[in-house]
């Protein structure tokens, strides 16, 4: 009896696939088939998706080292990325009306960073110790909640502090966005703005930072120890509470980074500028499998990339492209919810 | 004075009374059995000791300092290390990782260098496999790993919770020979067991648990002849 329904599900699953499959097929064949888009588009497709792709892995590993640590999903997580684009536009504010940025474009973007990261950092310290360390050992969706209600309060307070309309970000004039070097493809030109280029190196600078601090130091290595038995870590003398603080300011100082490259490359911020990259990021760490490190990564540039071009190939108009990212993240749960490098781990633990 | 002194803890899970008043005490060099039946409260007790637990009620001194509301990673820090039931070791993390998070709370490089080689010389098959994750281990190997672990701490006292659990015979027989090593160099040991007759032929004295009581207590030999404990413990009728 039991078998059965085990292999029924089975099948219905692998029928839906197939369907799916056949279908983005069918619309992928008729978009070639017209040549709708030129080798051009698929390049700066290609490379807006690889883009924003790393934007999105650097805040998914927030959400995963904090998921392999204690398990819940900070869901409050978009909104410290958005106090973090927040803090870099004010520096930045700042630098460009006392000509600072023209002046040292470098050093003001150094410190833009500084700034968005050092706030988002506070921010994700606060966030566990007033909302998530005293629910610690209350049963798991107490936690959740707490965090859904932290992320409202973030961003009524933005708005609250800010106000609700759009901010665009004062690129210093080295910086513009939009502007960059061009490339030719197939005789078109494809541009690769220095912005991009900026958040696509970062990105990859403070995942290597990352798995390096992970791996190599004593910290990482207390944070591994951590996420898998706490009391077995307090007995080899770490300070639990201090590791998990340390996550916490680890994720708030990616997320600020991420604040600042969102703000420097899109131009544009609000308090609501976190939640729809938050969730992509969150989406992205369980397409990688939450709580893997390297799958974080690995998740957020497919994630990039395939919502980059998903609506290019499925012949779907560009407005879609969100509902296309969120729809991976139904397929990774209906037929992968460990995630490509997901290991038993997610499973056993949830 | 002795090194640890327990007074009459009560520790509890919620409303659950786990220990209703437990003392005993540990001499330096000494090796110390506490023995019981399952759920009779010995990992509480030692839980209790590392801090991991606070009691309710009672007091834990440790070389003259009370110690029963500090934290466990400040326990560790002042010389007390425990190898905990079913060995906790870190499988995703490698044999030479696991023994660096032994030595977690120590900054003397020299000196952990020195242990190191000392906990390999103690243990050949874990140098073999320092590079190994520490979940690929066979359970014999983890549990050397275990004590391992708990020696770069380079410890006062070493707290053994059920090293022999679901060891064969033979490894069994490896492992409290390893103890009698470790204590012989001078290191002062609580060992609990269900294993009541292996740890009675190394300990000196011995407590005997029941419900989070002690009901009975002395040399490990007098102990192993009480005509209630064979009934009980050494499965003598
Ligand atoms: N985490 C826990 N939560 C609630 N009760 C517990 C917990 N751990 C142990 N107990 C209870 O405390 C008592 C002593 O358990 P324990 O110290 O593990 O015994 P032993 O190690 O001698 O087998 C038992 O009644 C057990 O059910
Ligand atoms: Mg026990």
């Amino acid at each position: 009896m039991k078998e059965r329904k085990v292999s029924l599900g089975l099948l219905l699953r692998l029928g839906i696939g197939l369907l799916v499959l056949a279908f983005f097929a069918y619309r992928f064949y008729g978009v070639l088939a017209r040549q709708a888009y030129g080798a051009e588009t698929w390049a700066r497709l290609a490379i807006s998706g690889l883009i924003i792709g790393s934007v999105y892995a650097v805040i998914a590993l927030g959400y995963t080292l904090v998921y392999g640590i204690l398990f819940m999903i900070n869901f409050a997580h978009g909104e410290v990325m958005m106090i973090g684009a927040f803090a870099g536009y004010f520096v930045l504010e700042a630098f460009a009306a006392s000509g600072f940025s023209a002046r040292q474009p470098v050093l003001a973007i150094l410190i833009t960073f500084l700034a968005g990261m050092t706030v988002s950092m506070l921010v994700g310290i606060s966030l566990e110790r007033i909302a998530y360390r005293p629910l610690r050992g209350a049963p798991r969706l107490v936690p959740l909640i707490s965090a859904i209600g932290a992320s409202i309060f973030l961003q009524n307070a933005a708005q609250l502090m800010f106000g609700s309309m759009r901010r665009t970000y004062s690129n210093p004039p080295a910086l513009e966005r939009n502007v960059g070097w061009v490339l030719d493809v197939a005789g078109k030109p494809v541009s690769i703005t220095y912005t991009g280029v900026l958040t696509f190196a970062f990105s990859v600078v403070l995942m290597i930072g990352l798995y390096l601090l992970v791996q190599r130091t004593r910290l990482g290595r207390a944070m591994r120890a951590v996420a898998e038995n706490k009391e077995a870590a307090a007995l080899m003398g770490v300070d639990v509470d201090r590791v998990i603080a340390n996550t916490f300011a680890i994720s708030g100082v990616l997320a600020g980074a991420a604040g600042v490259m969102w703000g420097l490359h899109n131009g544009i911020i609000y308090h609501y500028v976190g939640f729809i990259p938050g969730l992509k990021a969150f989406t992205a760490a369980v397409l990688g499998g939450i709580g893997n490190i390297p799958g974080a990564m690995l998740g957020g540039i497919v994630l990039g990339i395939a919502e980059s071009l998903a609506p290019a190939v499925l012949d779907m108009p560009f407005q879609l492209k969100d509902v296309l990212a969120f729809a991976v993240l139904v397929l990774v749960l209906i037929f992968r919810p460990t995630g490509i490098l997901g290991e038993v781990l997610a499973e056993e633990k949830v | 004075m002795a090194l640890l002194e327990v007074h009459n803890i009560h520790t509890y899970y919620d409303h659950i009374h786990a220990l209703k008043g437990i003392s005993f005490e540990l001499d330096r060099g000494e090796i110390v059995a506490l023995i019981g039946a399952n759920g009779a409260g010995k990992t509480t007790t030692l839980n209790t000791i590392s801090g991991l637990r606070h009691p309710r009620e009672g007091s834990i001194i440790f070389d003259g300092q009370p110690i029963h509301h500090l934290p466990a990673h400040e326990i560790v820090q002042l010389g007390i290390a425990q190898v905990p039931e079913g060995r906790k070791i870190f499988s995703r993390l490698t044999v030479m990782e696991n023994l660096d998070m032994g030595a977690f709370t120590r900054r003397d490089r020299a000196g952990i260098q020195e242990d190191l080689e000392r906990v390999f010389k103690l243990f050949p098959r874990l140098k073999e496999r320092r590079n190994q994750l520490g979940g690929t281990l066979s359970g014999g190997e983890q549990q050397m790993l275990a004590i391992a672990r708990a020696l770069m701490a380079r410890p006062r006292v070493l707290l053994l919770d059920e090293p022999s659990m679901g060891l064969a015979p033979i490894l069994v027989e490896s492992i409290f020979q390893t103890i009698t090593e470790i204590s012989q160099q001078g290191m002062t040991i609580l060992l609990v067991e269900q294993n009541a007759n292996m740890a009675l032929s190394v300990a000196h004295r011995a407590y005997v648990l029941e419900t989070g009581r002690i009901v009975l207590s002395g040399p490990a030999a007098e102990v192993r002849e009480n005509p209630q404990v064979r009934a009980a413990y050494l499965g003598e009728a």
